[in-house]
């Protein structure tokens, strides 16, 4: 795989080629440009920002809002920046990815290598649950999460991103494991291996490319949501974007745009290096079997 | 004894996602489809009151205006990002040199939140400071973009930045499935003197169909949650030209205090997401099976 | 469990006297939405006041859409059982949860203090349900203000104007000067501010009749055509570029004499001084013409849930609120004007001065109305169906005999 199928390559002349090229090059503008826009207005001060041009370059260079908006900007009463904020995050968002990853992985193994009557409406049910609205699950989710006893706290948190995020994560595992070769399986049912085993020995070690899209996707909802977040913290469990939100959208106060640019860009921070350090796999996990019908 | 327990065991690991989806997400639709059926306002509560709200919510022109902005979107949204994503993909696989470098530009925007990647999209098409103010600095003093000011156009903006977040997620998609083509094939039609264009055409475009089921997917997700987007962009302005279900149902369930009709309002709009993704599902998974 | 809260409460006079010197061990979780620099350091001033007495301050700020985001997360956080002790509140939500029967009692350390004699009457009707007081206000903004650039006011003509006659002359000056006349935010909710202080300046009568009491006459009839002609005056004035701007940057458009004047409530003011300008001699502040004399207000308060513990940190905190030093303090900052009415103007400017003094004469001549922008005329529903017709017809889609039609109907549907 490292060595793709190059040839479907169209055989052109020297101006296809460059015509490919200009073409390409248009959409890196078209997909940087706001980026572009974020960091060049994050490094300059404020009023550079009110009088001028917002695609010119900073005529005063300053660090300042990126260290404002991470170490000492307001965020409530606090002067404290971004960060107290960022391990909240990673405490929701690690174990709400790996549970539903492992989840939709076994989901995935029993819907496409133990098929019962009525898998498919099992699957389908799974499916279409992707695309409820969240809005309706706000206030019925707050009862339940106050019964259990977990209302603002992470695990509350963790739980509501674990039920949504099963659909999708079942979707990826089961599209792969449905090209998987199922006389693996059952060769090794004759052999007399469990359902536990099949999976940790034979499924599990090759599901490396899957796990990866289904991570990075798990991974980019969960830290990226702001309404279940906002809905369901305390004081204590507050979660990034919640607190980027509170950085940035402040109704009556002074907009410090290049700080909010500055913490917008922190906050996807490891979002973005998640996506940068693992495209590569990421394409490799997508070819593997998840955009497989 | 051993047979039978093997039996149970996949059903019993299946079990709790099933019951937890079952609950949280059919049984809250259900909990839904009775509050619209109640006098809720601020809070749940559990005057029945039959259909009103639904005669309400029909009489209300922004719940029109939001549903036509849906279709507008929806279909222009997914339309141009898996056309994008495939065209993009097919270039990219030219043996571009660049590729590891172009790739990641290319996905990146799907990492980012709109609550505020939003207000750069806001500056950039703002013809005060934006793109139509940089082009008359830079010369063309006739350079015209001034569509999110435009009540008729405005709705176009938020597909342009809705587009521009999750066209390179598509285009990763198609990427992968077009390394996954077999070599075999396209060998066999270069011999038989299939031009680079036609190949593409009758023989690998129709061989994506799989990606294009799973593109439908995360993007029709996408676009029925596409709540922080036009937030951020529009507000749902100029007026409420850009207002969409899914900030309809926002303002109705939170801001306006009239529950009964944002939760009439999120079953009418079930009732549609529903109604166009189950018949595709059920083709294409049908048609998956028979393979 | 209300009496029991009563007894408890019944000496709190003389507790909170011992609390402020004794470390009790509750805190308080306080949800609110100032976040932002100059007021998240405002309302430090009462996080350090309250630590001095002891009480724990856990902060919950949640920020967007003028308190929207906040309402949404205590919906979910009241359903769930688990409210926090105090919340920053405006208008109506305060009457609507208060009809939930979910709030406190804050009767004692009222009694005790007095508040009743020195919180304006207009702003009791929402601090108080069935008499007893379940908030402490903090500050009252008003909303009929205009913003005027000294040298654009200056070059057309150099009067503030005082009737609406005026006002247009002076706009139509700054026309001819080459410079938009209006900086002007559309958002609906900026759109509502310019409509109810046209309202406002159809008289007092006419704004309680329409907005407060809602009145399908008042709503429909001539003088709403004549204000929704005043606002596609207005509209004339208003640059191409005015969709979606943030009233900040409007703010700004006058700062630097691109734009002659805003029309927003006084958080504006943060703006112009934070760019180093001073009142009187780079801007001018004034109440929009016709409505001299008479308020539009919106008051955030602090509401306090009933919550089984942490009663007495709540008393405390709403002692700390109604402090007049911390009332002085932080209106000072947030721009706004205390909500006592006994609180010194010494460190107020000159604009914060006027907005004393204007306060206190509204209240005192029954020119003091709750604002329909910012919720404090009706609830949120009819709030809301005013601003779709508003910015609808700031938007050219309807013309004001059919705006006025329509103001009637949305009012009469949201009810």
């Amino acid at each position: 795989m490292s060595a793709p199928s190059q040839d479907n390559a169209v055989k052109g002349s020297i101006i296809t080629r460059a015509i490919i090229y200009v073409v390409l090059i248009l959409f890196v503008i078209y997909y940087l440009l706001p980026l572009y826009v974020m960091l060049v207005n994050s490094v300059k001060p404020l009023e550079e920002i009110r009088s001028g041009n917002m695609m010119e370059f900073p005529k005063v260079w300053t660090l300042e809002p990126w260290r404002a908006a991470w170490s000492y900007a307001q965020i409530g009463v606090e002067p404290s920046g971004l960060r107290p904020y960022f391990i909240n995050s990673i405490l929701m968002v690690v174990p709400a990815v790996l549970l539903s990853t492992i989840l939709g992985a076994l989901n995935g193994y029993v819907l496409t290598k133990w098929q019962f009557k009525g898998h498919g409406i099992v699957f389908g049910l799974l499916l279409l649950s992707c695309f409820i609205p969240f809005q309706i699950v706000l206030i019925p989710m707050a009862r339940v999460l106050g019964f259990l006893g977990i209302s603002g706290t992470i695990p509350g948190l963790v739980l509501v991103h674990l039920i949504y995020g099963i659909g999708f994560t079942t979707l990826f595992f089961r599209n792969y494991y449905a090209a998987f070769p199922t006389e693996l399986v059952r060769a090794a049912q004759i052999d007399g291996a469990g359902f536990f085993q099949i999976f940790w020995r034979i499924l599990l070690p090759s599901s490396a490319p899957i796990a990866v899209v289904t991570i990075i996707w798990q991974f980019t909802n969960v830290w990226n949501d702001f309404l279940f977040g906002a809905s369901f913290s305390d004081f204590d469990s507050v979660p990034m974007t919640v607190a980027l939100n509170n950085l940035v959208s402040s109704s009556t106060g002074v907009k410090e745009y290049n700080v909010h640019f500055a913490g917008a860009i922190l906050a996807a921070l490891p979002t973005l290096i998640v996506y940068i350090v693992s495209g590569r796999y990421f394409v490799r996990g997508l070819m593997a079997g998840a955009v497989k019908g | 004894m051993k047979d039978r327990l093997q039996e149970w065991v996949p059903r019993l690991v299946l079990a709790p996602s099933f019951l937890l989806v079952l609950l949280f997400v059919y049984g809250f639709i259900l909990y839904t489809g009775y509050l619209s059926m109640t006098d809720s306002r601020m809070l749940p509560s559990y005057g029945f009151v039959g259909l009103e709200n639904y005669q309400k919510l029909f009489a209300l022109r922004h719940w029109n205006t939001a549903l036509t902005n849906l279709a507008i979107f929806g279909i222009l949204y997914i339309l141009i990002s898996s056309l994008l994503g495939l065209f993009l993909a097919i270039l990219l696989d030219q043996k571009i040199r660049a590729e590891g470098l172009i790739r990641p530009i290319y996905l990146y925007p799907m990492a980012l939140s709109f609550i505020v990647t939003g207000t750069a999209w806001k500056w950039f098409l703002d013809p005060g400071i934006g793109l139509e103010n940089v082009m008359q600095q830079w010369g063309w003093e006739n350079f015209e973009f001034n569509w999110i000011k435009d009540r008729d156009f405005a709705i176009y903006t938020v597909v342009l930045a809705a587009v521009w977040q999750s066209s390179g997620f598509v285009m990763a998609m198609f990427l992968a499935g077009l390394r996954g083509v077999d070599n075999e094939i396209i060998k066999a039609a270069q011999i038989d003197g299939a031009s680079g264009f036609r190949i593409y055409r009758k023989i690998i475009i129709p061989m994506m169909r799989p990606v294009f089921l799973s593109a439908f997917v995360v993007l029709a997700h996408l676009a029925i949650k596409a709540y922080d987007l036009v937030i951020a962009l529009t507000g749902g302005g100029p007026g409420r030209a850009t207002e969409l279900p899914a900030t309809f149902m926002y303002s109705y369930t939170f801001t306006r205090n009239q529950m009964g009709i944002g939760a009439s309002s999120a079953i009418i709009m079930l009732i549609m997401i529903f109604s166009i993704i189950v018949p595709y599902l059920y083709s294409e998974l049908k048609s998956g099976e028979q393979k | 469990m209300k009496s029991v809260r009563g007894l408890k409460l019944t000496v709190s006079a003389a507790i909170m006297a011992a609390a402020a010197t004794t470390a009790t061990a509750s805190d308080v979780e306080v949800l609110h939405w100032w976040t932002s620099g100059g007021e998240a350091a405002a309302l430090n001033v009462l996080k350090e006041d309250l630590s001095g007495k002891g009480v724990g301050w856990q902060d919950m700020p949640v920020a967007g859409g003028g308190g929207e985001a906040a309402m949404t997360a205590l919906r979910a956080r009241v359903t769930a059982g688990n409210a926090p002790t105090a919340v920053q509140m405006l208008g109506f939500d305060i009457k609507d949860w208060a009809n939930e029967g979910v709030l406190g009692n804050l009767n004692d350390v009222a009694a005790a203090e007095g508040w009743d004699d020195v919180v304006p009457a207009a702003l009791q009707e929402f601090s108080k349900h069935d008499g007893n007081w379940i908030a402490a206000p903090v500050n009252v903004h008003s909303t009929n203000w205009v913003w005027i650039n000294k040298s654009a006011l200056d070059a057309a003509g150099g009067k503030a104007p005082e009737t609406w006659e005026e006002m247009v002359s002076v706009m139509e000056a700054m026309k001819e000067n080459g410079i938009t006349p209006l900086a002007h935010g559309g958002q609906a909710w900026q759109d509502a501010t310019l409509f109810d202080a046209v309202v406002l300046s159809m008289g007092n009568d006419f704004y309680k009749a329409s907005m407060i009491d809602l009145d399908p006459e008042a709503l429909g009839g001539e003088q709403m055509v004549e204000v929704f002609n005043r606002m596609a005056t207005l509209r004339s004035m208003v640059d191409d570029n005015f969709s979606g701007r943030d009233w900040n940057l409007a703010s700004a458009m006058v700062i630097n004499g691109e734009a002659g004047m805003q029309m927003m409530g006084d958080w504006a003011k943060g703006e112009f001084l934070k760019a180093g300008l001073t009142a009187e001699e780079d801007f001018v502040c004034i109440r929009f013409p016709g409505t001299q004399g008479s308020v539009t207000f919106n008051s955030d308060q602090f509401v306090m849930f009933d919550i089984e513990e942490g009663g007495d940190a709540q008393q405390a905190m709403a002692a700390s609120v109604m402090d007049p030093g911390f009332q002085s303090a932080f209106n000072v900052v947030k721009g706004s004007v205390p909500a006592r009415t006994d609180v010194p103007n010494d460190d107020f400017g000159y604009c914060g001065k006027k907005g004393m003094a204007d306060l206190a004469e509204a209240g005192s001549n029954g020119g003091l109305f709750g604002s329909m922008a910012h919720g404090h005329a009706a609830p949120a529903a009819v709030k809301n169906a005013v601003y779709d017709v508003v910015t609808a017809h700031f938007n050219g889609e309807f013309e004001a005999e059919e705006a006025a039609q329509e103001l009637v109907n949305a009012v009469e549907a949201a009810m």
